[in-house]
């Protein structure tokens, strides 16, 4: 825990450090008079038609879920990954390393069929 | 897991000795880490200066060209005059932008980078703090950054913004699963989580790295972690989120002065981020190079820990800086074939091999 609160104390000092480079900037900054053209979207000279907020590729979504799955899956491999060696090499008791590397194949083996399925569901394919 | 303070706070050895003699302890552990501290924010303070400087010379001695010539010897003022205009420059926050988003998102990137630096074991203790689960610490906090730039397409209110935030998003996540795998990887070879107990578990000669320990595999992951954090950090070849000719600036497009200076900084200590994270995973991070040679290693071993971690770091920095001048920009299509179809199927072997290899007793 006493890592954590120095960490906390850098996430403080990270956040004076930007938030005091805007600050500064805010109070030093030149400001032109405010006109409609000067707070247009800048669209390369062209006049914005519609909202920005425009409704964009549903592929991105897939992708997400996808990291969404594969991320949290590796998270849980974590575990299995820090007792690998010591189970290697004896030291961590009743559980054999040729059990262990077997339940990752598996858990590995899942996964990959996941990725197997949404790659025949041409779900990886971005056009 | 507690550690003490003398583990916790020290700048290194030598001043944290200094100051251990002139104050009772409870004080003198306050007084070192807040040096500790110190140290890392003048590192980030000077380190964006320090990486543009470096990046705008090293791409005009490529292109055969002198870079900034006139601020300053060899234009080394360039970087800080760069900083005195952008805090001049007009902040616009264009019409229907959500304000509070729009500050907030530059500053994200930033702070990432500082959280990240906060765990990187820079010498023996050289280190601000190392929580035992450092590698997960470190996927999480580095998540910031892809917030940053979400968040910054999605407030300003214009369509290219929109676009490149959201294939930045895209490609930074999909290539963060290959570097929490290829993370995985190392942390089975160590043992810990911990980034000061991986570096620690290199220990010995050049040999004893983890590029090199792992026969043959321990290069291939080496070289998929470039590729992959090259990418996370929207480096050519990987900059489609910011291809000039297809999308103006990308997420960026709205920002100016200081904002977009914040978005320029936070990207460049990203990258010695990055580049800290390689020395740290597979190049021994303050080991210094042995040989196992009988004059030169005791010679070798003279020089700080923290010289030879920057000396490493900076190499990685400036191969980043060569890729940008050897690849061309690939499109979003290969860079999703690349790393779906490629490096994620490619990380998983890699780890049951290697895994193969642990179980047999073939690794040291």
């Amino acid at each position: 825990m006493d890592s954590y609160i120095l960490i906390g104390f850098v996430a403080f000092l990270g956040a004076i450090f930007a938030g005091g480079a805007m600050l500064l900037a805010r109070l030093l900054a030149y400001r032109s008079p405010d006109s409609f053209l000067k707070r247009q979207a800048y669209e390369c000279s062209e006049t914005p038609i519609g909202a920005a907020r425009i409704r964009f590729k549903v592929a991105y979504y897939i992708f997400a879920l996808l990291f969404l799955l594969f991320d949290i899956e590796t998270l849980f491999l974590f575990p299995c990954m820090i007792i690998f060696r010591a189970v290697a090499t004896g030291a961590a008791g009743a559980v054999t390393i040729n059990l262990l590397y077997f339940e990752l194949f598996c858990f590995i083996f899942v996964l990959f069929s996941g990725l197997i399925y949404a790659w025949r569901k041409g779900v990886l394919v971005w056009e | 897991m507690m550690s003490s303070y003398a583990e916790l706070y020290p700048v290194n050895n030598f001043i944290g000795d200094i100051v251990r003699s002139i104050f009772p302890e409870p004080a003198a552990a306050i007084i070192n880490g807040l040096l500790a501290l110190l140290s890392l924010m003048a590192l980030v303070g000077s380190l964006g200066a320090v990486l543009i400087f470096l990046e705008r010379k090293v791409s005009a001695h490529f292109q055969l060209r002198f870079g900034p010539m006139r601020v300053g010897p060899h234009g080394l003022l360039q970087p800080l005059a760069d900083g005195i205009k952008a805090i001049f420059k007009e902040i616009i926050k264009p019409a229907g932008a959500d304000t509070f988003i729009f500050f907030l998102a530059p500053l994200l990137p930033v702070s990432a980078a500082f959280l990240v630096l906060a765990v990187i074991p820079f010498d023996h203790h050289l280190q601000v703090a190392d929580p035992a689960g450092g590698v997960l610490y470190v996927l999480g906090v580095s998540g910031l950054s892809i917030l940053g730039i979400l968040l910054a397409g999605w407030a300003s209110n214009n369509k290219y913004s929109l676009l490149g935030a959201m294939r930045s998003g895209a490609q930074m996540v999909s290539f963060e699963i290959s570097i929490a795998l290829l993370m995985l990887l190392i942390v089975m070879l160590s043992g810990t989580a911990s980034l000061r107990g991986i570096v620690l578990a290199q220990q010995g000669t050049i040999f004893d790295w983890w590029i090199f320990k792992l026969p043959f595999l321990g290069i291939l992951a080496f070289i998929m972690y470039l590729v992959a954090s090259t990418a996370e950090l929207n480096r050519t070849p990987f900059d489609i989120a910011e291809a000039e000719s297809e999308l103006t600036g990308g997420f960026a497009t709205e920002y100016s002065g200081i904002s977009f200076a914040m978005f320029f900084l936070g990207e460049f200590v990203n990258m010695f981020v990055a580049a800290c994270l390689v020395t740290t995973f597979f190049l021994g991070g303050f080991h210094a190079p042995l040989f196992g040679l009988p004059v030169i290693d005791p010679l070798l071993n003279l020089i700080p820990g923290f010289l030879w971690f920057f000396a490493k770091a900076f190499l990685i920095v400036f191969l980043y800086m060569w890729f940008r001048w050897t690849f061309p920009r690939v499109r979003v299509d290969q860079l999703m074939y690349l790393e779906w179809r490629i490096m994620l199927p490619a990380s998983l072997i890699l780890l049951m091999l290697s895994g193969l290899f642990v179980a047999q007793g073939w690794v040291g």
